[in-house]
C-alpha cells in the first residue's frame, strides 16, 4: 500500500474533527481556530490532488488573512453564552427541519450520482513537469478572461462601497492631531497672573 | 544567531557585554538562562494556547526554509509555486502572536496582539503586491528560476528594475518580523512588552529565535528576489568574473544576506519607534500604491521587451 492513502485518510480524519469542532466548541476562540486546522488540512488535500497554486492560495487567503480578522474580532467581543442558549428548545424544531432539509439536498447535489468515482473518472495523475499554476494562468486568461474581469471589478466595487458606507465624520467622536500638538506653543496654554505676594496672617 | 545578537547588544547600549573576555561570552550566558528559567503560566492564562503560540510563531518560519535555494540546485523542494509558498507559510506565524496575546489573560499582551494582527495583515498586502511585480519580471513563481533570470551582471539583478519594490519589500519585511522601527507589537514604553510579556524561560526563547529565523528568512528572500541570489557580483566583469569564479555560489548568497541582517541590526539602533498610526499610514497609503503603480510599469516594460530586464 502506498503512502498517499493513508495520508489522505489522515488529513481527511482530522478535517472531518476540525469541521466538527467548529460548531460543537463552546469556545469562540477555539472554534476560529478549528476552522483554520480545517483550511490548513483542506489545503493539504488539494496538494495531494496536485492543485498546488489552489491549496497555496487557501492558506494565503483564508488562513493567513481572512481568519487573522475574525479571531480579531471574535477575541475583542465578549460572548455571553447564557444568552446565546436562550430558547434553545423553541427554536431546536425550525432550527432542525432546516438542517435535514440542507443535509438532504447536500446529499443530493454532492452524492455519488454526481460526484462519483464513476462520473468524474480517478483523478488524473500528471507528469513532473506539469505545473498547476501555469494551467490555471493559462485557463483564467484565456478562456474565462470576461467572467475573471467581471469577478475582479466587483470586488473593486465592494470594496469601495464598504469604504464609502463607513468613511463618514462623525461630528461628535473626538481625536487627536499631532501637528497640532506639536505646533502648541506656550501662551496658548498656560496663562501667567501676576498676584500679590500674601500677608502672613 | 549569537553573533548577531551580540552585534545588536554592542550597537546598543554598554549593559549586557560583562561575561567573559570582551562579553564575548553573554549570548551563551544569555541562552544558558533562558533554558533553565521556569515557564510561568498565569493565572487564568490559557494553557493549552499558552504553550502552544511559541511553536505556532516559530514553525512556519522554519518550514519556509524548505524551498530557499542556497546556491545551483541546493534546494530541499524545487516547487513551482515556490513564491506563493513562502508567502502562505509566512503569513501563518501572525497566529502564534495573536494566540500568545490571547492565551496569556493580559491586557498588555492582548493590545500587543491587536497591534501585530493589523499590522501583519496590512503590510502582507504590500510585500503581496511587491512578489507580483518580481514574479513578472522573472516569469516565474520558482524562486531557482527567478535567480536565473536574474543572471547577466550586477545591472541585471532586479534590485534596479524594481527599485521600489525592493524597498517596499525590505521595509515590509522588517514590519513583518515587527522588527524596529515597526516593533510596536513589543512597544515596551507602552504596552510593556507586548504579546509575549507573561511569557519567560524557554518559551520566551522561542519567540525570540522565531523573530530572529523570520528576519534571517526575509534577508534571504530578498536576496534571492533582488539581489540576484546565489549569483557572483563580478559576473560579466572581464578579469574579476574569473578571478572570483572559484567562490561557490552559497559565499555570495550567505555574504549578501548577512549585509542585510546587518541593516535590521543597525536599523534598530538608529531609528525611533513608528507612532502606531504612522505604521498603519505608511502600510496602506504609501506602500500599496507604490506598488500598484510599479507594477503597470513593470507591466509597460515587460509588454514594450526593455532591455536588458524584460527581453
Amino acid at each position: 500500500m502506498s503512502i498517499e492513502p493513508i495520508l489522505f485518510y489522515i488529513f481527511s480524519t482530522i478535517l472531518v474533527i476540525a469541521s466538527a469542532t467548529v460548531v460543537t466548541v463552546r469556545n469562540p476562540v477555539y472554534a476560529a481556530l478549528s476552522l483554520v486546522l480545517a483550511f490548513f488540512t483542506c489545503a493539504a488535500i488539494w496538494l495531494m490532488l496536485e492543485a498546488e497554486f489552489l491549496a497555496l492560495v487557501l492558506v494565503l487567503v483564508y488562513v493567513g488573512a481572512v481568519m487573522v480578522l475574525f479571531l480579531f474580532v471574535i477575541m475583542m467581543l465578549d460572548i455571553n453564552l447564557a444568552r446565546s442558549k436562550e430558547g434553545f428548545i423553541k427554536y431546536l424544531p425550525a432550527g432542525g427541519f432546516v438542517a435535514l432539509l440542507i443535509f438532504i439536498e447536500m446529499c443530493v447535489v454532492l452524492g455519488p450520482a454526481n460526484f462519483g468515482i464513476e462520473v468524474t473518472g480517478e483523478p488524473l495523475k500528471h507528469a513532473a513537469d506539469y505545473s498547476n499554476t501555469k494551467e490555471l494562468g493559462i485557463a483564467l486568461y484565456t478562456e474565462y478572461v470576461y467572467p475573471f474581469e467581471i469577478a475582479g471589478a466587483l470586488l473593486l466595487l465592494a470594496i469601495v462601497a464598504a469604504i464609502a458606507l463607513t468613511m463618514r465624520k462623525r461630528p461628535d467622536s473626538k481625536y487627536q492631531d499631532p501637528a497640532k500638538q506639536v505646533a502648541v506653543r506656550r501662551d496658548e496654554r498656560v496663562r501667567i497672573v501676576k498676584m500679590e505676594t500674601e500677608k502672613k496672617q | 544567531m549569537p553573533i548577531s545578537r551580540w552585534l545588536n547588544v554592542r550597537l546598543l547600549r554598554i549593559g549586557p557585554n560583562r561575561v567573559g573576555p570582551r562579553g564575548l561570552l553573554q549570548p551563551i550566558a544569555d541562552g544558558l538562562k533562558l533554558v533553565l528559567k521556569e515557564i510561568i503560566i498565569p493565572t487564568n492564562a490559557n494553557r493549552f494556547l499558552f504553550v502552544i503560540a511559541p511553536l505556532l510563531a516559530l514553525a512556519p518560519a522554519l518550514a519556509c526554509w524548505a524551498v530557499i535555494p542556497f546556491a545551483d540546485g541546493w534546494v530541499l523542494a524545487d516547487i513551482d509555486a515556490g513564491l506563493l509558498y513562502v508567502l502562505a507559510l509566512s503569513s501563518m506565524g501572525v497566529y502564534g502572536l495573536i494566540i500568545a496575546g490571547w492565551a496569556s489573560n493580559s491586557k498588555y499582551a492582548f493590545l500587543g496582539a491587536m497591534r501585530s494582527a493589523a499590522q501583519m495583515v496590512s503590510y502582507e498586502i504590500a510585500m503581496g503586491f511587491a512578489l507580483v511585480g518580481v514574479l513578472m519580471a522573472a516569469g516565474s513563481m520558482n524562486l531557482s528560476a527567478i535567480v536565473e533570470s536574474q543572471s547577466g551582471s550586477f545591472l541585471h539583478w532586479f534590485w534596479l528594475p524594481l527599485l521600489p519594490l525592493f524597498l517596499v519589500y525590505f521595509i515590509a519585511g522588517l514590519a513583518e518580523t515587527n522588527r524596529a522601527p515597526f516593533d510596536v507589537a513589543e512597544g515596551e514604553s507602552e504596552i510593556v512588552a507586548g504579546f509575549h510579556v507573561e511569557y519567560s524561560g524557554m518559551a520566551f526563547a522561542l519567540f525570540f529565535l522565531a523573530e530572529y529565523a523570520n528576519m534571517i528568512l526575509i534577508s534571504i528572500l530578498t536576496v534571492i528576489m533582488f539581489m540576484g541570489g546565489w549569483l557572483s557580483p563580478f559576473q560579466g566583469i572581464p578579469g574579476l568574473e574569473d578571478l572570483f569564479a572559484f567562490v561557490p555560489g552559497i559565499v555570495w548568497i550567505l555574504a549578501k544576506t548577512c549585509l542585510l541582517l546587518l541593516l535590521f541590526l543597525w536599523f534598530r539602533a538608529t531609528f525611533p519607534r513608528y507612532r502606531y498610526d504612522q505604521v498603519m499610514r505608511l502600510g496602506w497609503k504609501v506602500f500599496i500604491p507604490i506598488t500598484i503603480l510599479w507594477i503597470l510599469v513593470i507591466g509597460v516594460g515587460v509588454m514594450a521587451e526593455i532591455g536588458p530586464w524584460f527581453d
